[in-house]
């Protein structure tokens, strides 16, 4: 069940970020809900569920969008794994965690792209690429956080009842 | 005691460290073995191909459709005027149109003389409609509706409204990935149209916020290529089709080297406002090594 629910938001997010937001972009910047995605379960579940949904969010994008495959995969796989390290300090009223390690999780996901992919081509001008590409993703990212991280909120906790529900059935 | 052991009525559960190790190792494997060869690409891009793509058209069939009733509330006043305009246009257009027709008739007879193929072929083309864009912020790359079952293979070239808009660069049964000339990994080999001189255009993520690309190694002895100089594919280009307009010639500069001139292109094609693209059938002609 959870499995599949969870497939389930990895493709309406993908297809959210692919399609609408796409259109809905704000100067040409695209929020980044696959690591709202990763980030989230990262901290709710640990970092073993939060590891292998990176790895599949990556797959995904890297199919689609990368020049080679494997790239996307990894980053947002230690994105998820680390955020996972956090789950001992998370608590379901305080938002303030899960926002601080969205915009940290996509902070560091720009760094890292541009880093590999415009760094080693010699495009040295960081700055420029902080202030008019990361910096604008993270802050979009952070309001699209306010609406879609309540709602992963939800299901989690929905699903965890349902599946506290049918243990205590079997005992 | 190892922490990979099965106890006996327990689950097998891998820790997170080994698991995040594994798929580390799959992904460098991946991105090494890609790197090179388009081994993954068939099975990955049908299978992920066929859960995606069909909900991508479906968002974007919408989306379109509420965009164009919504401009269509607005514009139904400009269009009007706008009309007036092209009506004037084209009978402008008509007339220079048939003068050009006579050329052309004495240019292909010149040409039967000379036997000379065809230059400007009319390539095969196949319409294509823009399902989804590049979901990061770095490069400029969207996914079309159609792919191997239309037809379509890797390195097509795609044009719309008569400027080069890229070429396909990753192909599934029913999609393909169009990675634009405007994307900053791309580089085309270009010339221009009234001297004939070859440059390279080069895609430029900083520049494109400012509605141009850049170019360089424009070898211009004479001085003769001036702004607003049309700037189209080049011969020698391997992808792409020669003589596709790419953009206008924005400013030139020449560079410290004192031999070769750099600058800005403005794009022909308006990337904003993509919806619909051409696809060409045909394929440069490779030469075998």
């Amino acid at each position: 069940m959870r499995k599949f629910v969870v497939a389930i938001m990895i493709v309406i997010c993908f297809l959210l970020q692919s399609t609408v937001f796409t259109a809905l972009n704000i100067g040409g910047i695209v929020p980044n809900l696959m690591i709202i995605l990763t980030a989230s379960v990262g901290f709710m579940r640990g970092e073993q569920e939060g590891l292998i949904i990176g790895f599949v969010c990556g797959l995904l994008w890297d199919v689609f969008y990368g020049d080679f495959l494997g790239f996307y995969a990894m980053v947002l796989m230690y994105i998820g794994f680390l955020n996972g390290k956090f789950s001992r300090s998370f608590y379901p009223e305080d938002i303030k965690l899960p926002i601080a390690l969205i915009i940290v999780s996509d902070l560091t996901f720009g760094v890292l792209c541009y880093g590999i992919s415009f760094l080693l081509r010699g495009k040295f001008d960081f700055t420029y690429y902080l202030l008019r590409v990361i910096l604008p993703e993270a802050l979009y990212t952070t309001v699209i956080t306010l609406f879609l991280y309540p709602l992963i909120l939800k299901i989690n906790n929905a699903l965890e009842a349902r599946e506290r529900r049918s243990a205590q059935k079997f005992v | 005691m190892s922490p990979v052991i099965k106890k006996k009525g327990e689950r097998f559960t891998l820790p997170s460290k080994y698991l995040l190790f594994i798929l580390t190792f799959i992904c460098t494997v991946m991105m090494l073995v890609t790197f090179g060869t388009d081994a993954f690409d068939g099975p990955l891009n049908s299978a992920f191909g066929y859960v995606i793509v069909p909900f991508q058209k479906g968002i974007s069939n919408v989306g379109s459709w509420l965009s164009n009733r919504s401009d269509e509330l607005v514009q139904i006043r400009s269009l009007l005027e706008e009309n007036e305009r092209l009506k004037e246009q084209i009978a402008v257009l008509t007339e220079e149109n048939t003068l050009l027709q006579q050329d052309k008739y004495e240019l292909n007879s010149l040409r039967q003389l000379m036997k000379l193929s065809d230059r400007y072929d009319e390539y095969e083309k196949v319409g294509a409609r823009i399902i989804s864009r590049d979901a990061g912020n770095w490069y400029s790359t969207f996914i079309i509706d159609k792919g191997e079952q239309d037809g379509l293979s890797v390195d097509m070239n795609v044009i719309a409204g008569g400027g080069l808009v890229g070429r396909i660069t990753s192909i599934g049964p029913n999609w393909a990935r169009v990675t634009a000339v405007i994307s900053d990994n791309t580089n085309v080999s270009a010339m221009t149209l009234a001297t004939q001189d070859n440059l390279i255009v080069s895609g430029d993520l900083k520049m494109m916020s400012k509605g141009v690309i850049s170019f360089s190694q424009l070898v211009d002895s004479n001085g003769a290529v001036q702004e607003g100089d049309k700037i189209v594919t080049s011969d020698i280009s391997d992808k792409y089709l020669p003589n596709i307009l790419i953009g206008y010639i924005h400013t030139i500069n020449r560079d410290a080297n004192n031999i070769t001139k750099s600058g800005y292109i403005t794009p022909a094609v308006d990337f904003e406002h993509l919806s619909e693209v051409l696809v060409i059938t045909d394929l440069k002609q490779q030469v075998e090594e």
